[in-house]
């Protein structure tokens, strides 16, 4: 069963802006997906139309089944969203911030006292349930916006960039945690401006660009039926006309003195990079692509 | 968990969430209000007031009472609806509740009932306030009831209407600057209406806030200028036309949704 069903789902804003055009897109139930899209492409309003945030023009919206026209009321119940802002008031404390979330979902105060707990302690958060939103720091205030959106113990977490100015080191942390929720059975839904974040999380992906999906599959396929791989080459010597002219078939562009970067199409081998460079007295130290291969189809796919 | 239960847990988590903000915020909420309603009860009822005859057979202190305490309830339930309302839409939290299988009427009445609390506790702050300067009598207990909720309802539901169209904060201010400060003293909270040319008299009849003062002043002293069932009247209809208008602004997503 799709967890999530979009079908032919547009939407026009009151300025006459047309944010999604007849975007279609299956997200089946415990899936970690992710949808990808420059900015401004449509990733946000989708999220929006999904929790009520925002009322769709045309299409239909299925969540578990059941559409969102007829029961929203529901199906926000089956729903925990992290946007991409801070929208918790920043003069209450942590504690009431995820009880009184809770509560929106019906969940009485006893109960929340508990399920706060346990999330708070999970997110690290637990030491400051009693501080003010506002003192806590960039990264804490992300685990809150997490924390807050499973308290209802959500069948659906959809997450609008959530580690956006995270460190690395935390983001890391984030992921473990989110991978072990996918791992007990929550679909995720997950927006990022980080590719390689999206590689490392989710199976299958969709791209957004103009209000349309452009690309929609496993990231693996997707990826390995790009034409074309930039790669940096590193040197032993100096990079020399001669050798760049022998390399003509991979556009080589040179970088510096030791270094360039070369076009590798899928029909060619590095064997082949590895003899022009042989035959011109010239020995690679390290090759490495120059960006990672989601990275390059993204930004392939959206410059097209 | 059924739909009624998950909309009485998110009631009184609103209704919560609006108790504690009220008291924590105390010195702006519950103070200022029994300032203002103190001074007015001195300069108007007892310096001016002791030079001035009484009314319906009770003293210009005592009459204007229920006047008094009414415009608290007023502004207060406007007020506190209004800020509170507008302040979670402009930093946002209000998400939070939208995002939420809660239903438009448990926020409707969520934050309605967050504006009654405020006016009934200032109400009945000024009335203990008032105590020591005046005799307090309730003539009909079920009348004063009912136009001190009712007004209360009223006011914060408008509160609401007036949230939801602002843009900015400045339209908060406006609507209760330029429109409910004037109809509220044009309302006969420190005169009779019978002491009005009859042009005036005639006009005051469009004023909505007449009839609760007068409603309420029944309550409390007996005298009214407008039949008390005429004023239940106008108070009911007022309450169904803001209840209509703000479900049918919620359905539509008017200044909530895009």
């Amino acid at each position: 069963m799709n967890a999530i069903e979009i079908k032919n789902l547009t939407k026009v804003f009151p300025n006459g802006k047309k944010a999604l055009n007849n975007v279609n897109l299956s997200i089946p139930q415990g899936e970690f997906f992710a949808l990808l899209g420059p900015n401004g492409a449509g990733k946000t309003t989708t999220i929006n139309i999904l929790t009520g945030l925002v009322q769709k023009t045309e299409g239909e919206v299925l969540v578990f089944g059941e559409s969102i026209s007829k029961n929203h009321t529901y199906i926000k119940s089956l729903i925990g969203v992290v946007p991409q802002e801070f929208n918790f008031s920043i003069f209450e404390t942590i504690l009431d911030i995820v009880v009184t979330q809770a509560g929106y979902y019906g969940v009485l105060r006893k109960d929340a006292l508990v399920r706060a707990e346990e999330v708070l302690k999970k997110l690290s958060l637990w030491e400051k349930r009693n501080d003010a939103a506002r003192t806590l720091s960039g990264g804490m205030k992300r685990r809150l916006m997490i924390a807050r959106a499973l308290m209802h113990d959500p069948k659906i977490l959809i997450l609008d960039e959530p580690t956006a100015g995270v460190d690395v080191e935390l983001r890391r942390d984030m992921w473990v945690f989110l991978q072990e929720l996918n791992k007990k059975g929550v679909t995720i839904l997950l927006t990022t401006h980080y590719l390689e974040e999206a590689e490392q999380l989710c199976k299958n992906m969709a791209v957004i660009q103009m209000g349309e999906v452009v690309a929609q599959g496993p990231i693996k396929e997707l990826v390995s039926n790009q034409e074309t791989q930039l790669f940096v080459v590193d040197v032993v010597g100096t990079v020399s006309d001669e050798l760049l002219k022998g390399l003509s078939v991979f556009s080589p562009k040179k970088i510096d003195d030791n270094t360039f970067e070369v076009l590798v199409s899928k029909q060619a081998t590095l064997t082949q990079l590895f003899d022009i460079c042989k035959s011109a007295h010239i020995e690679p130290l390290s090759i490495r692509p120059k960006s990672n291969r989601l990275e390059e189809f993204f930004i392939q796919l959206t410059q097209k | 968990m059924n739909f009624i239960s998950t909309q009485w847990v998110a009631y009184s988590t609103i209704l919560r969430k609006e108790f504690i903000r009220i008291v924590r915020i105390w010195a702006q909420t519950l103070l200022p209000p029994l300032i203002t309603t103190a001074l007015y009860f001195m300069i108007f009822g007892k310096l001016i007031g002791s030079q001035v005859e009484g009314v319906g057979g009770v003293s210009y202190m005592e009459y204007i009472a229920p006047g008094l305490i009414l415009m608290s309830v007023i502004t207060n339930a406007f007020l506190n609806v209004a800020f509170s309302f507008y302040s979670s839409k402009f930093q946002r939290n209000l998400e939070e509740l939208l995002v939420a299988p809660v239903h438009p009427f448990t926020i409707v009445l969520g934050f309605v009932s967050g504006g009654i609390m405020r006016a009934i506790i200032i109400g009945i702050l000024s009335l203990i306030m008032m105590s020591f300067f005046i005799p307090i009598s309730i003539a009909h207990i079920p009348a004063l009831i009912f136009f001190s909720v009712g007004t209360s309802v009223l006011f914060a539901l408008g509160g609401l209407i007036n949230a939801i169209y602002a843009t900015k904060f400045d339209d908060l201010s406006l609507f209760s600057t330029f429109f409910l400060t004037p109809l509220t003293y044009f309302g006969g909270v420190f005169y009779s209406l019978a002491l009005l040319p009859s042009i005036w008299q005639t006009l005051s009849f469009i004023n909505p806030i007449v009839y609760l003062v007068n409603g309420f002043r029944y309550g409390f002293l007996g005298i009214s200028d407008v039949s008390v069932l005429v004023c239940a009247g106008v108070l009911t209809g007022l309450i169904i036309l803001c209840i209509t208008w703000l479900l049918v602004l919620f359905k539509k997503g008017k200044g909530l949704k895009l």
